[in-house]
Parts: C-alpha cells; sequence; structure tokens
C-alpha cells in the first residue's frame, strides 16, 4: 500500500489553517468568542504538525505532545468561556474594545 | 493516485473550507458548528495519520465536550452582533496580506526543510497498536508530566467555577466556619434585672377581689 501522501501535504495544510486564523484574529478583533475560537484552529493547526511528523518520522513522543496539548486547549477554553460569560455579566456585551476598565 | 490521496483532499478541502467560515460566519452559532465540522474532519486526516487513538480522542473530547460548552456559552449570551462586525471588511486587505504572507513562509520553511522526510517512504509501523504504544509511553516515560496535566485540569474546572459562582439573595445556605467559630456568649445574654418588676400586676387581682 504505497500512498503518494508526503509530509508536505499535511504541512501545508497546517500552514494553511494557521494562516486562516491569523486572518481570523485580525477580521474579529472585537468579537471575543471568535478570538477564542481562532486560538483553537490555531492549536488545532499545530497538532496537525505534530502528529504529521510523528507519522512520518516514526517517533510516538510528538503524539505525546499532542495529549498534552489538548490537555492545555482544554483548560484554556474552560476558563476563557468562564471569563467570557463574568464579562458579559458584568458589562452586558464581549466586545473586546470595552475591556477598558484597567486603563489608567 | 490512489484511495488515501484522494480522501486527503477532500478532508483538506473541507477542513479549509470549514475554518473559513468559522472566521467569517456571521452568526457565532453557525461559527462553532462549522468549528465542529472542522475538528472533525482533522480528526479523519489523524486516522489517514495512523494516529487512531488521537483522532477519537479528538472527537471524544472536542466535539464532544468543548465545543458542546462554547455552543452552550454562545446561545447563552445575548450578543449583539452588529456593533460586534462594524469594520469587519475594512481591515480585510491587511488580514489577507499578512495571512498570504505566514502561509507562504511557513509552507516554503517547512516543505524545503525537510526534504529528505518528504520524499523517504514512512516508517514500518510498530508491531502493537497505536493506542497500546501511547499508553505505554505515557505511563512510564511521561507518567510526572501526565499528573501534571492532571493537576492542570483540576486548576482549569476550579477557576472556572470559582470565577462564575454567584451568591444568591435568597439563599439560606450557611457558613460552617462560622459555625465552628460561634460560643455560648454569642448566643446567649444574661441580662440583669432587678427582683421588684411585679408591682403593677399585683394591683389589678385585688381590685377585682372588691368588686
Amino acid at each position: 500500500m504505497s500512498s503518494t501522501l508526503t509530509l508536505g501535504h499535511f504541512l501545508a495544510v497546517g500552514a494553511v489553517l494557521f494562516a486562516i486564523s491569523v486572518v481570523g484574529i485580525f477580521l474579529n478583533r472585537k468579537n471575543l468568542i471568535v478570538l477564542l475560537m481562532a486560538i483553537e484552529l490555531m492549536l488545532l493547526a499545530v497538532n496537525m504538525n505534530f502528529v504529521a511528523f510523528s507519522h512520518f518520522l516514526g517517533d510516538m513522543h510528538g503524539q505525546v505532545f499532542v495529549f498534552f496539548i489538548l490537555t492545555v486547549a482544554a483548560a484554556e477554553s474552560a476558563i476563557g468561556l468562564a471569563i467570557l460569560v463574568l464579562l458579559f455579566r458584568n458589562r452586558a456585551s464581549i466586545s473586546v474594545e470595552e475591556l477598558n476598565r484597567l486603563k489608567g | 493516485m490512489d484511495f488515501q490521496t484522494g480522501f486527503f483532499y477532500l478532508f483538506a478541502a473541507v477542513l479549509l473550507f470549514a475554518a473559513y467560515r468559522v472566521v467569517t460566519a456571521r452568526n457565532p452559532v453557525h461559527a462553532v458548528l462549522y468549528l465542529m465540522l472542522a475538528f472533525s474532519q482533522a480528526s479523519a486526516l489523524w486516522l489517514l495519520l495512523k494516529a487512531e487513538f488521537l483522532g477519537i480522542t479528538l472527537v471524544l473530547v472536542y466535539l464532544g465536550a468543548v465545543m458542546v460548552l462554547f455552543l452552550f456559552v454562545v446561545m447563552m449570551l445575548d450578543i449583539n452582533m452588529d456593533g460586534l462586525r462594524q469594520g469587519f471588511w475594512k481591515h480585510f486587505p491587511l488580514a489577507a496580506l499578512l495571512g498570504g504572507v505566514v502561509a507562504a513562509e511557513l509552507i516554503a520553511v517547512l516543505w524545503a526543510g525537510f526534504p529528505t522526510i518528504a520524499t523517504g517512504a514512512a516508517v514500518a509501523p510498530a508491531p502493537v497498536s497505536n493506542t497500546h504504544a501511547l499508553g505505554v509511553l505515557l505511563y512510564t516515560e511521561y507518567l510526572y508530566p501526565i499528573q501534571v496535566a492532571a493537576v492542570i485540569l483540576l486548576v482549569a474546572m476550579v477557576a472556572a467555577i470559582a470565577l462564575t459562582l454567584r451568591q444568591r439573595k435568597d439563599s439560606k445556605a450557611i457558613n460552617p466556619g462560622d459555625q465552628v467559630k460561634v460560643r455560648a456568649s454569642d448566643r446567649l445574654v444574661v441580662v440583669p434585672m432587678a427582683a421588684t418588676a411585679r408591682t403593677a400586676p399585683d394591683t389589678t387581682p385585688a381590685e377585682e377581689g372588691k368588686a
């Protein structure tokens, strides 16, 4: 079973995915929840690279690293959403531009 | 083009389209649903890479838990999208330029940087299953890191609860600390009083006896 897929295919997908999430952060500067989703996409792109390298190098340590990245990403999104709920409760808005109470 | 390559292009195309719709969707609920589609396609790509355990974990943990959490929060919040969408396309040329530069650089570096791996054949698969190999590695070499990861999840749970916990006004909950600290003098006060306070009631029975 010889596949014509190479490491470059998967790395290209990861790179384009990362670029799309960078564009998304630029476009949705005001919308905090879409910013969180763009960060999740970035982590997915990084994980894609890790899994691709792990497969093509025959090294399982890359997949272990993906495991830890998934853990930290889940913790990050849980705390991020908690902060989002708290923000909406206090300001009745999730606009990033209203996050200026700490400004002197 | 064999089966695997065809499926790769299918999954990659749907993944990138879903990612594009995540960042441009007008309705945040649609964005979350497209994000779920993107994660499922990524899981399929990982299955092509023979990382079965991680692919299934991505479906279970991300599609099953994290995305539902996102969906729950998005539906709970009453978001005014018109204000958030103002000036959305104004910065699109700059963003597209930056995104193109990032993608071109990443692809150039990654594709040109590993020519021997990209052209060489994949290493022969291990004699044991992917889950077995990952489990052996996790519970021997990475034992302490996985404990730290568990503590991180615990801290995240405590932080999320502590951030969003709200005291209700009509709650009849008691504070155990206050109960333990209480003393008898806080609850019972003995007021010293004179013993001659019953002079007024003494007169009325006497009058009743006369009548």
